[in-house]
């Protein structure tokens, strides 16, 4: 890892260099919220935003996407044979993500990326994306990314760390991408003696304001069944009205459908973000449906989040504590609390098991 | 990058009207570029996606047996959208199949066992890959003895009625053909009754080398359970293949998990006391 200085000119500059080789996409200020899109030609980077309204993950995977394309005229010679649809997988630069999204990438990798498949499209997506991340010296009341395995200044998923500091930035250099990136950008002054000491000290001043917490040190030893079984859950759903909002923000949430479209001799294969929130999600063509309700909705999420996620890729929890979850539910449902009741439950016959 | 959702292209060869209803067809699919057979090399309980060029794409379990070469078959019902698209198409059409998919029946803890396979309805696609794979001479030697229990309503619900007979007439598989009804049928001379009371009348005791493919309705399994406890079957002596809604078959898209186990890629075939430490939530 290599520390550089950066003033607040050297990253306009930057930012300018780097269009040249990269793709540049940031957040984007829309009404009174900021979301991730392509940085338009001109427009400066803005690292206002305490974080984008909805999370990092559309840069790497669409909401909506085409997978294929196939032609359906008799015609033509490779007719009703799917195809690769054109993709850009050109370099890109991802400027001023959050911590928690860029760790969410780490947690979402074995899903789509592993020893028996590899999800082409967002393997590519990823790996063309240098990642520059910024820093959370005000972390959000919401924000419990300290005891969810990330912290404001956590480097998991990034490629370069900026940190704001007296009149300009500290860089931290942290792979190969990343040194590409500084090189393209012009970046290249070494950050002044005492600068690690520095980033220690906000690093840790920044931890100290985080604190509301999740807890689930106990779930990995409790049984899935157990925790299924649980009385707690019709409670827990009571006021859930499916709506999936909380899937839709989620940096984490990877569901997808796969649908067909068709125009005249034209069709695309598409794939659209999905949610366990909605019945359609495990209806089956008999019309049996084995999550039916939305108390088996509810559950699947946290129990995914929380338990199956943990004991079937290895530990941890698949949540990185970015909070937007707990802000935009419309019925206030809150995963910490969620998440205190799976820890703390304790079944009244588990000595008789 | 190979990637798993570019279906293989495949020329439907032949398409067999299995039941009295037509709700049922079975496609034989060739390859368009043979080679690409070497691509499709599955085992018996493997499922498919067969993909239906702008309608989209179904898991459906295989129905043609490894021992079978140059073709690929599937037994379809017709229920949904690609479904009833796949059944409006005719021999000579393209389209395209991606797999395979998903585990396999334990052939290899299978060998040297005694093997019961217990069917009912349509749910019998991979129990007739599974047969025609144990009865063929090169792989018949492996197993020992071989009992099948399969039932529907009606003799004229049953699939592959032709090759039924053919393995009643054999002395190398015990075959226990029933129907819930045969009233109207006089020249019926099967079994009478459903899959619970067939498996109980006609099925071996459980014990160390004898292994029961269970594969129904839902109702038939949860009949026939009680049976199997009865007459003495261990939890890990039963497998059973499941279904879920699937569409990207490879365990990514999120939907057909049962707590932490997909059924498309962990699954479909799962002993019953795997079952037991797992949510119902199929």
């Amino acid at each position: 890892m290599r520390l550089l200085q950066l003033s607040h000119s050297d990253l306009t500059r930057g930012v300018e260099a780097l269009r040249k080789a990269f793709r540049v996409e940031a957040p984007l200020p829309e009404r009174d919220h900021f979301v991730f899109g392509p940085l338009p030609a001109g427009a400066a980077l803005d690292l206002s935003a305490a974080n984008t309204r909805l999370s990092a993950k559309s840069v790497i995977y669409p909401a909506s996407e085409k997978m294929l394309r196939v032609s359906l005229d008799p015609a033509k010679e490779d007719h009703h044979v799917y195809r690769e649809a054109d993709k850009d997988y050109s370099p890109r630069a991802v400027l001023g993500i959050r911590p928690c999204d860029a760790r969410a990438f780490t947690l979402v990798k074995p899903n789509f990326d592993n020893r028996e498949y590899r999800d082409p499209y967002w393997v590519r997506s990823y790996e063309c994306s240098t990642f520059v991340g910024l820093a959370c010296k005000s972390p959000c009341s919401t924000c419990f990314c300290t005891s969810a395995g990330g912290g404001p200044f956590d480097t998991a998923g990034l490629d370069v760390l900026l940190a704001e500091s007296g009149e300009g930035f500290i860089a931290q250099v942290l792979t190969e991408k990343g040194e590409a990136l500084a090189a393209a950008a012009g970046w290249s002054a070494a950050a002044p003696e005492g600068a690690e000491a520095a980033l220690s000290a906000m690093k840790a001043e920044a931890d100290a304001r985080i604190v509301s917490r999740i807890e689930t040190e106990k779930i990995p030893g409790k049984t899935i069944l157990s925790l299924f079984d649980a009385p707690f859950w019709d409670d827990a759903a009571f006021a859930c009205i499916n709506c999936g909002a909380c899937t839709y923000l989620c940096p984490t949430c990877w569901c997808f459908d796969i649908q067909d479209e068709a125009h005249e001799n034209e069709g695309v294969r598409m794939r659209n973000w999905d949610s366990c929130m909605f019945p359609l999600f495990t209806l089956h063509g008999s019309g049996h449906n084995p999550r039916p309700n939305k108390t088996a909705r509810v559950r699947q999420r946290f129990m995914h989040k929380l338990k199956y996620y943990g004991d079937k890729y290895g530990g941890g929890i698949h949540c990185t504590g970015c909070g937007r979850c707990v802000t935009h539910c419309p019925v206030n449902i809150d995963i910490r609390r969620i998440a205190s009741l799976m820890n703390g439950y304790e079944p009244d016959n588990a000595c008789a098991l | 990058m190979e990637n798993p959702y570019l279906p293989i292209p495949v020329r439907i060869d032949k398409v067999t009207i299995e039941t009295e209803d037509r709700n049922l067809k079975t496609f034989r699919f060739v390859y368009v570029n043979p080679a690409d057979e070497n691509r499709f090399q599955y085992k018996a309980g493997q499922f498919g996606e067969l993909s239906v060029s702008g309608k989209g794409e179904i898991p459906i379990g295989i129905a043609s047996s490894p021992t079978e070469k140059g073709f690929v078959m599937f037994t379809v019902n017709k229920v949904g959208l690609v479904s009833s698209a796949l059944h409006d198409m005719v021999e000579g059409d393209v389209m395209g199949i991606r797999g395979p998919l998903g585990n396999w029946y334990p052939w290899e803890t299978l060998e040297g066992k005694n093997v019961v396979i217990i069917g009912g309805g349509f749910a019998f696609t991979t129990l007739r890959s599974s047969i025609v794979m144990m009865l063929d001479p090169a792989n018949r030697g492996k197993f020992k003895d071989i009992h099948v229990v399969y039932g529907a309503r009606s003799p004229g619900m049953l699939l592959y009625r032709d090759e039924l007979a053919a393995w009643e007439a054999r002395d190398d598989i015990n075959m226990h053909i029933t129907v819930d009804s045969a009233k109207d049928q006089p020249d019926w001379k099967y079994n009478v009754g459903f899959v619970p009371a067939v498996t109980e009348a006609k099925a071996p005791k459980g014990d160390d080398d004898t292994y029961a493919i269970v594969c129904g309705p839902p109702v038939m399994i949860k009949f026939t359970q009680p049976v199997l406890d009865k007459l003495g079957y261990k939890h890990d002596h039963i497998i059973m293949s499941l279904e879920n809604r699937m569409k990207c078959g490879i365990g990514m898209c999120g939907r057909c998990n049962i707590g932490k186990d997909f059924v498309c890629k962990d699954g479909p075939v799962f002993t019953l006391e795997q079952l037991n430490k797992m949510p119902k939530e199929y």
